[in-house]
């Protein structure tokens, strides 16, 4: 590879629930400034793959290299620090708190003022910091067109507006690559439309790398630099969106076809 | 009818009920950050005015002194616990981190029985003025100012987690840890700084009763008057905690009224709160305030 350090590198890994193989053996990289997008059918192991390079599993082969640095042993919470955010596939907010406390959260780790020093709040250097904090969440909210819910407690919301909440949450944690699990599931077309550009822009504006999984393959063929196809936790193809889409085995995961392509590239979609 | 008693009484409930609202908020917050119905409550009081007592008499520190080094040791004790004995039990069948709790209680009452005496001992005299009269009734000293640091200790808890960061952190981790951990925070850090809290919170009601009822291990029993107190007003409700705490500790007061004037039972103040507990759970199976667990299938 000529490009720069990747920022993110799976390598061989491979993830069993006893007998169950989850994964096997799956090797990959993220280059930075890239949407990087993992697809496949139902139960390929995507998810599977998400939760290995965000911590909540450990996989049971191979390792997770994050900005040159193996981070397969550490836990979910330092990984964060370092520089890796996420959503999830289901809602995962705060229901009872507001959509700013919620992003706050998120901005957990860049919080430096403790408890003690919070309490001489003026002359600790905690209202400036919280000034700080609070301008660079504005902006967040202000990017993600959520200003007027800001006070909302979060469970009231609806789903597209909840979906856009978790996004500024995981923006909020400054990730150096962010995992977006399902952005647009079960969106409508005007809602999806909305949180691709969402994606563009935080990639493009904010310099932000972005591995996503996603099923709607209109948005993933439109937006992503590369994908990667995974099938029975294998994977089956890795490239730009034009080359996956043409790999027989790609089309024989998809559409159960026989070898030989027969149908025009574009009818997939 | 002896209306200066049932107001005397009345104040009298409004004060212990606001200290068991601050051991039931101890209570809660362990609850909700970790999980764990901590069986033990009533052995930190216990604890608290044991070491408070100790650094006093055999010391011969002044009280803000012993006072800080009891907030300080039991702070540690709360950290230790945590990370000693409930860590480990971390994802294990809750009748065993109950019985755990339940262990822990019987071996810190026992510890402290083996150390200190099974006798009652009264604190030195803390304040000048022993009682004062408040608008014609008679109060404790200790009271009032208990009633203020009952006050400061609730308002303390609503800045905590509303405003702080770790407050923020805490009621993420009490939402969902899997997500709260993605977002960055070190859920056992959390849990061991709710021990530790909670610890130091239950200590400084164990000392205010100390004060007034002399130390002995009757304090453990308010480990269990927390019960009726935290069940009433929901076992997730922080202010659900405090107002269950007033409640309670009206209640028993109003009870003993009642009793004094009419009935001649002798202990109708203890079991009250109980049977009140019994009518409510039947009318609002959570609790006052508690969270709906409605489980569809």
């Amino acid at each position: 590879m000529a490009e720069p350090s990747p920022i993110l590198a799976a390598e061989g890994i491979s993830l069993r629930f006893g007998g169950v193989r989850a994964l096997t053996d799956v090797s990959f990289h993220v280059n930075r400034g890239e949407i990087f997008s993992i697809i496949g059918p139902n139960g390929a192991g995507k998810t599977s793959m998400v939760n290995c390079i965000s911590g909540r599993y450990r996989p049971t082969e191979g390792r997770v290299l994050f900005d040159g640095q193996d981070i397969t042993r550490i836990g979910t919470n330092r990984r964060a620090a370092l520089g890796l955010g996420r959503t999830f596939q289901n809602l995962a907010l705060f229901g009872h708190m507001s959509v700013l406390d919620n992003i706050m959260v998120g901005r957990h780790h860049l919080l430096k003022t403790g408890f003690l020093r919070g309490m001489l709040y003026w002359v600790g250097g905690a209202q400036q910091e919280e000034l700080a904090h609070r301008r660079e969440v504005e902006e967040i909210i202000d990017f993600l067109e959520i200003q007027h819910v800001r006070k909302a407690p979060a469970g009231t919301l609806p789903y597209g507006l909840r979906k856009r909440v978790e996004l500024a949450r995981a923006v909020a944690l400054k990730p150096k690559l962010i995992l977006l699990d399902e952005p647009m599931a079960g969106m409508n077309l005007e809602e999806k439309e909305d949180m691709a550009r969402f994606v563009v822009d935080l990639n493009e504006e904010w310099g932000m790398t972005v591995l996503m999984i996603e099923h709607d393959m209109g948005v993933v063929m439109d937006i992503s630099h590369r994908v990667m196809v995974l099938d029975f936790g294998r994977k089956i193809a890795e490239g730009r969106p034009e080359e996956v889409l043409a790999d027989p085995h790609v089309r024989r995961a998809y559409l159960g076809e026989a070898d030989e392509v027969t149908q025009p590239a574009e009818e997939v979609v | 009818m002896d209306l200066s008693l049932l107001l005397q009484l009345t104040l009298n409930g409004l004060i212990v009920g606001a200290l068991y609202g601050v051991v039931a908020m101890s209570f809660v917050l362990i609850y909700k950050a970790s999980q764990v119905v901590n069986f033990a409550q009533g052995e930190f009081l216990l604890v608290g005015a044991w070491v408070c007592w100790w650094f006093l008499v055999d010391w011969q520190l002044p009280f803000w002194a012993g006072f800080l080094f009891t907030l300080a040791f039991m702070t540690l004790f709360g950290l230790v616990l945590q990370v000693v004995v409930l860590r480990p039990l971390i994802g294990e069948p809750v009748i065993s981190v109950i019985m755990a709790t339940i262990g822990l209680g019987i071996f810190f009452q026992a510890l402290m029985k083996w150390i200190f005496g099974v006798f009652a001992k009264p604190f030195p005299p803390i304040f000048a003025v022993e009682r004062v009269s408040v608008m014609g009734l008679e109060v404790q000293t200790v009271y009032l100012v208990s009633l203020g640091i009952s006050l400061a200790i609730m308002l303390g808890f609503a800045w905590f987690f509303t405003a702080s960061k770790h407050g923020l952190a805490m009621r993420a981790t009490a939402f969902d840890q899997q997500v709260a951990q993605s977002l960055g925070v070190s859920v056992p850090r959390v849990f061991a700084m709710s021990w530790a809290i909670s610890a130091v919170v239950s200590a400084v009601a164990g000392v205010v009763v100390g004060v007034v009822n002399g130390v002995s291990s009757a304090l453990s029993f308010y480990g269990i008057k927390v019960f009726p107190a935290v069940i009433l007003g929901g076992l997730d409700s922080i202010l659900g905690a405090v107002l269950g705490g007033i409640i309670v500790g009206l209640l028993e007061n109003w009870a003993h009224y009642i009793d004094s004037q009419w009935l001649n039972w002798g202990n109708m103040f203890q079991i009250a709160p109980f049977y009140a507990l019994v009518l409510i759970l039947l009318i609002k199976p959570y609790g006052l305030f508690g969270t709906r667990n409605i489980e569809r299938v």
